[in-house]
């Protein structure tokens, strides 16, 4: 099984999970821009925090022989606090970058005018950089909240084809299904959405522009849950195309729309058999099983 | 308490210092706004919860309470972004309850909901509960039953009177 997690924050995550994620069969990820849990309150720290996405994440990520990319927007959330939205004028610069697939995660947090017009802006830079646009939905007032972006959406002009609609359930997903817009499902361990539930939703309406996703990050989460998925496809019957289709094919098509996307094999990790490279001799002690470059030896000296 | 010489920063008894002088300031109202900003924004968790505790007694007792007000909302609608639960239940005190306007309270209230903090806590809950709270809360009921997950018994109290789900579970 080959699995893309299209939007994961990798940031949070450990190199065992890194490790456990290639083992599983992950080999690229998107890790959209998002909030850290505690809130930022300037623009240097995001300007530090967009550079780690494209920078030393991409190179921590191909350590492990998994190809990552990164989207860019400032969050939901802290786009009502105005010393974060001064970032907004620099999102230009990071949206030129080889390895910035998309813009996101963008959209609704509490549903206010400032989170309005934050979202638009970002619609706007999409449709200029001719890159698609990973929109988040909110956890509180979801329905609702779903419904006003997809008029927001609309009224953008953006194609409904370069925006995933993430986080959604079974309340939400036929509203985003009608309007030709892909649909984003992020499986958690015990709330937004489960393995068994995302197959029924697969069941009633096929595998064409869906986006499973594990969203892991700092809180309680499980960047295997994406492999989870396509094994609880397969019990259910699916077949192993289907199954590619979902967790490898729709991704790259999605995020391909950007022109940037590269999914070849890591140097080094070109064969099958790679991950067992990492077995008892693990890549951050700086062993010479793989290929690494010179930089590769920062790595070990993380502290 | 007064703060005295004594009290090391950071050390036992500088919380209720920080608090104390907070109360004292019966200063004008914008060096009243400018303290509890200060105070908030340079604290750690511990004394941002302070400062969301004392805001509706100073902004009561404040002779000229506007930009006491305003900065409170300001900081509230801070806490009500962050993740953690204890500034969460803090910024829906009795300053919220009586200043935040009705999309970030009813917002707030959700929230809490969501994090599982009980709503016992909550300021003027029964007062404020509208018609478009209990919409939310029937919509997130919705997608909980959808989800086959529970419906916790705070939510359940929100729901309009007439709510179609199977209230019994």
């Amino acid at each position: 099984m080959r699995i893309f997690d299209p939007h994961i924050h990798m940031t949070s995550r450990t190199t065992d999970d890194y490790e456990a994620m290639y083992a599983a069969g992950v080999r690229a990820v998107v890790e959209p821009a998002f909030w850290l849990g505690q809130p930022r309150t300037g623009v240097s720290s995001y300007l530090d925090y967009f550079d780690a996405i494209t920078g030393w994440e991409r190179f921590r990520a191909s350590q492990f022989g998994i190809r990552h990319h990164a989207a860019i927007a400032l969050n939901p959330k802290e786009a009502n606090d105005p010393r974060c939205r001064e970032v907004l004028p620099e999102l230009d610069r990071y949206l030129r970058r080889e390895s910035v697939v998309a813009v996101g995660e963008t959209g609704y947090d509490s549903m206010t005018p400032e989170e309005d017009e934050v979202l638009e802006t970002h619609l706007d830079l999409a449709k200029r950089h001719g890159l698609p646009v990973v929109v988040h939905t909110p956890h509180r007032d979801k329905k609702h909240g779903t419904q006003r972006t997809l008029d927001v959406i609309a009224n953008s002009g953006i194609a409904p084809e370069l925006v995933v609609l993430d986080h959604l359930n079974e309340v939400t997903v036929d509203l985003v299904a009608e309007r030709g817009c892909w649909m984003g499902f992020s499986i958690y361990p015990d709330t937004k959405m489960d393995p068994q539930r995302m197959v029924a939703i697969l069941q009633r309406l096929g595998t064409e522009r869906m986006l499973v996703n594990s969203a892991a990050d700092w809180g309680r989460s499980d960047p295997l849950l994406t492999a989870k998925t396509g094994r609880a496809m397969l019990e259910a019957g699916f077949a192993e195309a289907e199954v590619d289709h979902v967790l490898w094919e729709n991704p790259v098509a999605f995020y391909g729309q950007s022109g940037r996307l590269d999914v070849t094999p890591l140097p080094g990790f070109e064969l099958g058999g790679e991950a067992e490279l990492f077995e008892g001799n693990s890549i951050l002690r700086g062993a010479a099983a793989v290929p690494v470059t010179a930089a590769a030896a920062t790595v070990t000296g993380a502290n | 308490m007064e703060e005295q010489g004594g009290v090391r920063a950071g050390g036992p008894g500088a919380r209720s210092s920080a608090t104390a002088a907070l109360a004292r300031a019966g200063a004008p109202a914008i060096v009243v706004a400018d303290e509890l900003e200060t105070r908030y924004r340079s604290g750690d968790t511990e004394e941002r919860v302070l400062v969301l505790g004392v805001l509706d007694r100073i902004a009561a007792e404040h002779a000229a309470p506007d930009l006491v007000r305003s900065v409170g909302i300001d900081l509230v609608r801070d806490a009500l972004r962050t993740n953690d639960p204890r500034l969460v239940a803090a910024a829906m005190g009795p300053f919220a309850g009586r200043h935040l306007g009705d999309h970030d309270w009813r917002h707030g209230v959700v929230k809490l909901v969501f994090m599982g903090v009980p709503l016992a806590g909550v300021a003027r809950l029964d007062e404020r509960a509208d018609d478009e709270l209990a919409r939310m809360a029937e919509d997130l009921a919705e997608e909980r039953e959808a989800a086959g997950r529970p419906i916790p018994d705070d939510l359940r109290a929100l729901l309009p009177a007439d709510a179609s789900l199977e209230k019994g579970r």
